[in-house]
């Protein structure tokens, strides 16, 4: 029994380091984004990197998740004969939830994978402890790049997965179920209105930032050797994608 | 030039350094011997400011170092240059970008005069041909040649070589401790080079420093360390483990 209570309590500690370590962190980053100079060409280049490494994805997830949604509200709308309701129930479902949530997914598993990998690298490699020696902040020099690029891209990437499957549904509803093209979009421009768009933008900006966070730390404070750059990748993206889901929970429902 | 005076650090319960006492003199190559996982790299990394000791004080031009942070620490570090174990050269750039990476980040020069300094600290190392390469197109030796030139372009009084020679053919090694006192001539640095190379460190070094057991056991010329009386210092250079 005593040594359950420890064990309970030795894991309590260490979670609890684990997440003021993270805060420090962010609040080590954010500080750095707000005192000059901004990296920006690390900047752009990594904001080229995270729209480079992730849009084909997205266009191909975006595409079908609206083709899928179109189906399946079909069939539901159908059982109540409100099948005219089937754009905004796309649109809706894109928008506020689904388009901000396999965004941010997606991108996580294409790009902040490969951020947490390369920081990783960089840590067991010695240019992190390099960086420092040369007197340039590797906060501000690596880790303050990629989290603007998410703030910047997440958003970006999020329209444009919307955009895309508005569009896969509206092949689906118009070209294979028979619903007439004007009914999808004026009855999508009836039910849309700017407050549900804006949620979704916030969502996707905190997921911007969420997702960064998550995986600049855990490349930055990767283990030694390959096993713990391997390790400190899956645990970016199982963290990332958990935290995305609980978060868009929480957003939710203080939004709605 | 460098003053380490009782340094103690332990990480949890291993106890890495026990109280290390060191002079470094200004203008000299001064080699830090002892076995693998000694704590020789542990004592470079506080000496650069990358750890803080739990005891103890190194002081670098009468500062210590050991106390600060910030602006004055990356000022005393802009004097520093150290070449890492494996280079630590950053793999999205070319040669040239490495080299010309401390100063376009830390200093207001042109173009032109950083091209310049970079050109010649190729050129010293014996590498202006491979300025357009990435790191990974290189050899070992090449890339050790590369992070020299790096830690060289800002014209450091003092320049730290963390085993610079590891993973390295006899022959290789031979040159890059040619190169390292070829430069060290040409260039007037104070040089501390943390090394198992024996016997061929001897040949670069003006003194020789044994860490063993977290202490600077026996400092001295290379001829000196190599005449030494102590058994520790004597089986480690004919390398025979030593009990104590």
């Amino acid at each position: 029994m005593f040594a359950f209570l420890k064990l309970i309590g030795r894991y309590s500690l260490d979670l609890l380091k684990f997440v003021g370590e993270m805060f420090i962190f962010l609040l080590n980053s954010i500080y750095h984004i707000f005192s000059p100079p901004l990296k920006v060409r690390n900047f752009l280049r990594q904001v080229r990197f995270f729209g480079n490494k992730s849009l084909i994805v997205v266009i191909f997830t975006g595409a079908f998740s609206g083709m899928v949604l179109a189906l399946q509200g079909f069939y539901a709308l159908n059982k109540f004969g409100a099948e005219a309701l089937l754009g905004p129930v796309v649109a809706l479902s894109l928008i506020r939830e689904l388009g901000p949530v396999l965004c941010a997914l997606m991108v996580t598993g294409r790009a902040g994978s490969a951020v947490t990998a390369e920081i990783g690298i960089m840590k067991i490699t010695e240019q992190i402890d390099a960086l420092t020696v040369m007197a340039v902040n590797p906060i501000k020099y690596v880790v303050v790049p990629n989290i603007l690029a998410g703030i910047v891209t997440f958003p970006l990437l999020t329209a444009i997965f919307d955009v895309v499957g508005i569009y896969g549904g509206y092949i689906v509803s118009v070209h294979a179920l028979g619903l007439s093209e004007g009914t999808y979009f004026s009855q999508m421009e009836l039910y849309v209105d700017m407050q549900d768009i804006r949620i979704g933008l916030y969502k996707s900006l905190s997921f911007g930032l969420l997702v960064t966070w998550i995986c600049t730390y855990m490349g930055y404070t990767a283990g030694y050797g390959a096993r713990g750059v391997s390790r400190a990748t899956t645990n970016a993206v199982v963290l990332s994608s958990v935290v995305i889901l609980i978060w868009d929970y929480m957003l939710g429902a203080f939004l709605l | 030039m460098i003053e380490i005076r009782n340094l103690h650090k332990s990480f949890g319960k291993q106890q890495v350094l026990k109280g290390v006492n060191l002079s470094i003199q200004e203008g000299e190559v001064t080699a830090i011997i002892g076995r693998s996982g000694g704590g020789k790299s542990v004592l470079l990394k506080h000496i650069i400011g990358l750890l803080k000791p739990d005891r103890g004080s190194i002081l670098i031009k009468g500062e210590d170092i050991t106390k600060l942070k910030g602006q004055r620490l990356d000022e005393i570090r802009a004097d520093i240059g150290v070449v890492f174990q494996g280079g630590a050269l950053f793999d999205s750039m070319t040669v040239y970008e490495n080299v010309a990476f401390p100063l376009r980040e830390k200093t207001k020069l042109g173009k032109k005069e950083i091209h310049d300094r970079v050109i010649q600290a190729l050129g010293d190392v014996g590498l202006e041909e491979m300025q357009n390469k990435y790191p990974a197109e290189l050899s070992g030796g090449m890339r050790k040649r590369v992070a020299l030139a790096r830690a060289l372009i800002g014209k450091p009084k003092i320049i730290l070589f963390d085993e610079p020679t590891t993973g390295l053919d006899p022959i290789l090694v031979r040159s890059i401790h040619k190169l390292i006192r070829d430069t060290q001539r040409l260039y007037g640095f104070t040089g501390l080079i943390i090394s198992h190379e024996i016997p061929e460190i001897f040949e670069i070094s003006d003194r020789v420093a044994l860490l063993h057991d977290g202490r600077i056991i026996e400092v001295g010329t290379p001829e000196e360390i190599q005449k030494s009386d102590n058994i520790v210092v004597k089986n480690f250079i004919i390398g025979i483990e030593s009990g104590g």
